[in-house]
């Protein structure tokens, strides 16, 4: 009984990701396709379509070719195609890996967004569980009020967080990322996990309650393997909105080692050398490809988190 | 949910035997005050409090390692006679009103294009989204590249297909600047407005466009009153918060021009930066960054008014 219970619940929690999987998977149904001829299609869907991907692909195109180019090629546009790479170097990137502190500095956002992200993920699945499921006194007043410290945007709080972070001592300190960052993701992240936990029936967890499981035991060992799927997609787009912050580490960060990626690259190449493009633009590569990596493989949940935040 | 309340009674008979600890552990208030302390914590000390904070530093003179007086609307009487602070109001509403039009334009059209049947779909929906992946300051420092005022691709393949005759100064000329910079904000919004809709869109049943079709509607009327009847309360949520994020904009611009040339890309939280960090004057900073909070209000009050709206829709149980 409760295993069908459970193995239900366990659907019920897929739903959401699968309906995000929709989202990205074709769905097969032609629909009324057929009535359209091929020429038709061509002017109306293909063409429009293929000059919005193009649009959208050709920064990263030239981020990449310019990465790999040698520099005579990059200035000289007469004599060399500028749209193509003839001799195509590693030169920037080696550069970029072994004669600066690049490393360190991908390490250090890495490091600040994993830590962040946890944090926020952790005091998350308990404050959505709470909100959602132990109907306390107030508690969708509290909800309300995580809504709109979702709406609280970095650019009006960096002035007085500088101050705070000062006052604590935490400046130029990594800490000062991992401790200021859940507040841009725990908001987030609860909307996300109530939408997943909701899902959950309480048939399952007033069961557990009944065989003498405390609260705790019922989140850690029934509330928590079901809603993975939404823990996932609230992990990844969080890590994904760490390592995209940037005004509170260009505010909180001063020392060289300590930047992370977004900040270095942003003040540390900028020189007047007219070279810098190829070495930029490596950093600029190196630096979104694990972020890219990590959608390749978690599409349907980074989708799914997008659309689930917008539509709660 | 209703069993879960009849056992409560038989709780609270018992209740007054157990110890203190007991109580504390299985009481449900005190059970879910446990469980908010982190979320509490992180929330009230590093943003409920900074916020009240800014506006108190927007009243005072404090500088960088000196702490400020009280001196009254001093900060706003100054802002209110700068002229820069009303370029950057000025440059904040031009940027946020074309970006967000443009991207809903864009991003309702490309949602449109994309929940239609073609192949390759699924693979053409996720790279769609790349661009929302890619961190802002890095894909802002291509488009630097893709604008720069000598090597300019753009330019270059202009003038060899013979429109223009020189290079464009695409981040020199204060014009030319603002329509850069809100380009490459539009493109990196666009993606996160269609593949929202695009699931907006998803929910709406094919039997409805098949129904109108036999009723000999054309393309248009079907978008007009079956696509956009049925998404505006999407369309509600998605535009606020794209709204919200584009007034508040920070990175793209600090990232391509720095406020430049001649203030004209100046977005009031740039310019809040460069008087509050860069020159130490963190009050008149923060008085910058106050005066954008009426207008996140009344972007937050049309995203209230629109969800309002969709439960209304819907029958009050919304879950």
């Amino acid at each position: 009984m409760t295993e069908t219970a459970a193995t239900h619940a366990q659907d019920q929690a897929k739903t959401a990701v699968q309906a995000a999987a929709a989202v990205v998977k074709s769905d097969d149904s032609e629909g009324m396709s057929y009535l359209e001829s091929l020429p038709r299609r061509l002017v109306t869907l293909y063409l429009p379509l293929f000059i919005i991907l193009i649009v959208l692909l050709f920064p990263f195109y030239w981020m990449g070719l310019t990465s790999i180019k040698p520099d005579e090629q990059l200035i000289d546009m007469e004599n060399y195609n500028p749209f193509w790479v003839i001799h195509p170097t590693l030169k920037h990137i080696t550069k970029l890996l072994f004669e600066t502190e690049y490393p360190r500095w991908l390490w250090n956002t890495m490091y600040v967004a994993a830590c962040a992200t946890t944090l926020s993920i952790i005091a998350s699945v308990l404050s959505a569980y709470a909100i959602v499921r132990l109907r306390f006194k107030g508690g969708d007043a509290v909800g309300v009020l995580i809504f709109f410290a979702y709406l609280v945007p970095p650019s009006i709080l960096f002035i007085p967080l500088a101050s705070v972070i000062q006052a604590y001592g935490l400046f130029d300190s990594p800490l000062s990322l991992i401790l200021v960052y859940p507040t841009l993701l725990i908001p987030f992240s609860t909307w996300l996990l109530m939408g997943y936990f909701k899902t959950i029936p309480y048939e399952l967890e007033e069961c557990a309650l009944i065989d003498g499981a405390s609260r705790w035991q019922i989140l850690i060992k029934i509330v928590i393997p079901l809603a993975v799927p939404g823990l996932i997609s609230a992990f990844i787009f969080s890590f994904t909105l760490c390592w995209n912050e940037f005004i509170y580490a260009l505010t909180f960060l001063q020392s060289t080692p300590n930047k992370t990626v977004p900040v270095a690259i942003v003040n540390e190449f900028v020189d007047g050398d007219i070279y810098k493009w190829g070495s930029l633009m490596a950093g600029a590569l190196v630096g979104s490809l694990p972020l890219v990596i990590l959608y390749a493989f978690f599409v349907e949940h980074y989708v799914s988190a997008m659309t689930g935040a917008v539509k709660e | 949910m209703t069993t879960m309340q009849t056992s409560m009674p038989a709780q609270a008979v018992y209740k007054d035997t157990r110890s203190l600890w007991e109580r504390l552990r299985t009481n449900r208030n005190w059970l879910a005050l446990w469980f908010m302390l982190p979320t509490a914590a992180f929330l009230i000390l590093f943003l409920a409090y900074p916020l009240g904070l800014g506006v108190w530093m927007s009243f005072t003179d404090e500088r960088i390692g000196r702490t400020g007086i009280f001196i009254g609307l001093e900060n706003y009487e100054w802002l209110w006679s700068d002229s820069i602070f009303w370029l950057s109001v000025f440059n904040t509403l031009l940027y946020t009103i074309i970006a967000s039009a443009i991207k809903f334009a864009v991003g309702l059209y490309l949602a449109l294009l994309l929940n239609r049947h073609m192949p390759f779909k699924a693979i053409i929906r996720a790279i769609v989204l790349v661009p929302f992946i890619v961190p802002t300051v890095l894909s802002a420092i291509a488009f630097w590249w893709i604008y720069d005022a000598q090597f300019s691709i753009v330019s270059w393949s202009l003038i060899k297909l013979g429109l223009i005759d020189h290079n464009i100064n695409f981040l020199g000329d204060p014009n030319m600047a603002r329509a850069s910079v809100i380009f490459a904000n539009i493109w990196r919004g666009v993606p996160f407005v269609a593949i929202t809709l695009l699931a907006g869109l998803q929910t709406v049943s094919p039997s409805l466009y098949e129904a109108a079709t036999l009723d000999g509607a054309t393309d248009w009327q079907r978008f007009r009153y079956i696509t956009y009847p049925l998404l505006t309360p999407i369309i509600a949520v998605v535009m606020t918060f794209s709204v919200l994020f584009t007034f508040t904009d920070f990175q793209l611009v600090w990232a391509l021009t720095r406020g430049g040339p001649v203030n004209a890309t100046h977005l009031m939280a740039t310019l809040s930066y460069q008087r509050g960090i860069l020159s130490g004057r963190l009050g008149e900073g923060a008085a910058i960054a106050t005066a954008m909070i009426p207008f996140l209000l009344a972007a937050i009050a049309i995203s209230w008014f629109g969800m309002q709206r969709r439960k209304w829709q819907q029958g009050s149980d919304n879950d």
